[in-house]
């Protein structure tokens, strides 16, 4: 098949550069508006997605990881006591107020965990180390946050609800939904930090052992442990999203920003492909008088839909690469996952096949007699 | 001998609301094998439409229309395009290339849509681009052409599908007198010594001279006859006239 498809692309420079501008502008788009909302959902649960627990133990009526409600440590030893119960371990989320060098405060989220287990630990240091987190009054908080809470270098010194806290460390990209910055430490400092009583926690985080059932274990420590909630991981994570998402109304926003990107992008990508389509009109209809079949037609135009798809794909996705990593420094995160990466071909794919399906449906309707039309 | 295209009480209205008009009264032609027949007429006389219904691109109201002995009104709109591709070519007014292939590639595209392998379309598409005269413009862009070239391009892509009827519309209309001629001395060959039905619309008296027979047509009709000619013209006789050298497309 002599070259048509491609040439009736590449032929016209100004139409060409028209053409994917139009399937560049909605896939960065599309990529800006889900992965933003992918960028909230993770970041609204992750804290209880980074945790390395198998179940959460709450006390009743806790609706997400930021509303725990303070119970008794007591309960620690029973959790422990639980067949199937590896590890168990005390943890502190819980909002605070943080004072600048400036006399200013701000509020942060204190996250109090045992140093010497592998679970809540902050994760992606980039300076210090977790172990640093024993020496007295030490914290660990994220360098996004260093502007707003005045944070030069680790070894500075602040207070927290009027306690000393030392900087000496920092992550890279753990982001609060909130705005409140994470704020690690040990348990004992948390509870210093927020007020929290020496015989009370806010959560129980519980690694199963090798081979255990998590549902019945869950069922055990239900049946043991008075007054308290277990849920998976996982289960604590949905809440969590679902609350911020709903509940709130911020995640509706987010969402249907996201499906009117879609909408959008679809829009821009269909117009940019049906005018491609119509400025060869006429060679369609030549098409046809010659004698070709509708589904040779058609198929010149699903190649140019589908060469138009690849490279604005690549195009596309440099410049998201480009947004999402500039993302990385500011205050919302814009996130795109390898699987959202690859979905994105095939949808900008769908995007142009459908919006070239569109436009075949009006090449269906041309009259091969325009072509005596001079 | 069966004629190559064969007319009989053929009518078609074009609906315009709620009325119609009547574009082809009951028109009778036949067009035999070998013969350059003219169609002549003013603007809105039918002639174009009558074009089209013989080329199968317009459906009739009513009548029968045979191509090479095959009732074409009775078959659909999706079987028609095999009778075009199989039974007619093409050469239009506006030349009707396409801007973004080649000379090559617009022969080449018709062998495509005929099933012939790639290998044997290019050396197929070289044979037809010299029997034009147009051996050295095979990658040439039809913007890179002048008006009789592209005339001779769309010509060779006519031909590409071995038809046994060519059917042009006005095909001098956009072209000089000396590259006019030029182009009806092709249409002259492809009647006369590759035995095809060549049926020419066309208000360009200079080029009447290249007809075997003159058809006219008014208010949708051939007035005053059945099928058989209206202004018989011995083959070649005036032809013979022009002084360009005639093109070989044997």
């Amino acid at each position: 098949m002599p070259p048509l498809a491609q040439r009736n692309l590449f032929h016209d420079k100004v139409r060409l550069a028209v053409t994917l501008t139009g399937i560049v502008f909605a896939v960065v788009l599309i990529v800006v508006e889900l992965g933003l909302f992918v960028g909230f959902t993770v970041t609204t649960s992750g804290l209880i997605d980074h945790s390395g627990a198998d179940l959460w133990i709450t006390s009743k009526n806790v609706p997400y990881v930021e509303q725990g409600v303070a119970f008794s440590d007591r309960k620690l030893n029973q959790v422990r006591a639980v067949p199937g119960v590896a590890d168990a371990q005390k943890l502190v989320a819980h909002w605070t107020q943080w004072k600048r060098h400036d006399g200013g405060e701000d509020s942060v989220q204190i996250v109090g965990f045992n140093v010497d287990d592998a679970m809540e630990q902050p994760w992606n240091l980039v300076e210090g180390r977790v172990e640093d987190l024993k020496s007295p009054d030490a914290i660990i908080l994220d360098e996004l946050y260093k502007k707003k809470l005045g944070v030069t270098r680790v070894g500075e010194v602040f207070e927290i609800r009027g306690h000393r806290a030392r900087v000496v460390g920092f992550t890279r990209g753990i982001r609060s939904f909130t705005t409140s910055p994470y704020v690690f430490t040990t348990f004992k400092n948390a509870q210093s930090y927020t007020g929290l009583r020496e015989d009370q926690t806010f959560f129980i985080l519980v690694k199963l052992a090798p081979g255990a059932n998590l549902g019945q274990v869950r069922r055990e420590l239900l049946d043991r442990v008075k007054d308290v909630e277990v849920f998976t991981t996982a289960e604590f994570s949905h809440m969590t999203r679902f609350y911020w998402m709903f509940t709130t109304g911020a995640g509706v926003a987010v969402l249907i920003a996201a499906v009117l990107g879609l909408v959008v992008g679809f829009v821009v990508v269909a117009q940019t492909i049906y005018a491609t389509t119509m400025d060869h009109v006429r060679e369609f209809g030549t098409l046809k008088a010659m004698g070709a079949p509708n589904s040779y037609v058609y198929k010149v135009i699903m190649k140019q839909a589908a060469i138009s798809a690849v490279i604005g794909y690549v195009l596309g996705m440099i410049v998201s690469v480009f947004v999402v990593r500039a993302s990385q420094e500011g205050g919302a995160a814009i996130l795109m996952p390898m699987p959202m990466a690859v979905g994105m071909f095939f949808l900008t794919l769908a995007m142009c096949v459908g919006a070239a399906l569109v436009s075949i449906n009006k090449v269906t309707r041309i009259d091969p007699a325009m072509v005596f039309k001079g | 001998m069966q004629p190559a295209i064969a007319v009989r009480q053929l009518t078609k209205t074009y609906a315009e609301g709620t009325l119609g008009t009547l574009a082809l009264r009951g028109v009778d032609l036949d067009v035999h094998t070998g013969e350059l027949l003219m169609l002549m007429g003013p603007s809105g006389s039918g002639k174009t439409t009558l074009l089209s219904i013989m080329g199968c691109i317009l459906t009739a109201s009513s009548g029968s229309v045979r191509i090479a002995g095959k009732e074409i009104t009775q078959l659909t709109e999706k079987q028609l395009p095999a009778i075009r591709l199989e039974h007619i070519g093409f050469v239009f007014q506006g030349f009707n290339l396409f801007p973004t292939l080649t000379a090559g590639e617009n022969v080449e595209l018709m062998l495509d849509l005929k099933g012939v392998a790639a290998r044997s379309a290019r050396k197929r598409t070289a044979e037809l681009l010299d029997q034009v005269g147009l051996g050295g413009k095979r990658d040439s862009f039809p913007s890179d052409l002048s008006g009789g070239q592209k005339q001779r391009v769309a010509i060779a892509r006519a031909l590409a599908g071995d038809p046994g009827i060519i059917l042009a519309d006005e095909p001098t209309a956009a072209l000089d007198s000396h590259t006019g001629k030029n182009v009806m001395e092709m249409m002259s060959e492809l009647a006369h010594k590759r035995d095809r039905a060549v049926v020419i619309v066309t208000h360009d008296s200079r080029v009447l001279s290249f007809a075997d027979r003159i058809v006219k047509i008014e208010d949708g009709a051939i007035p005053g006859t059945d099928s058989s000619p209206l202004e018989p013209v011995p083959a070649g006789i005036l032809a013979h006239t022009f002084l360009q050298p005639t093109v070989n497309l044997a």
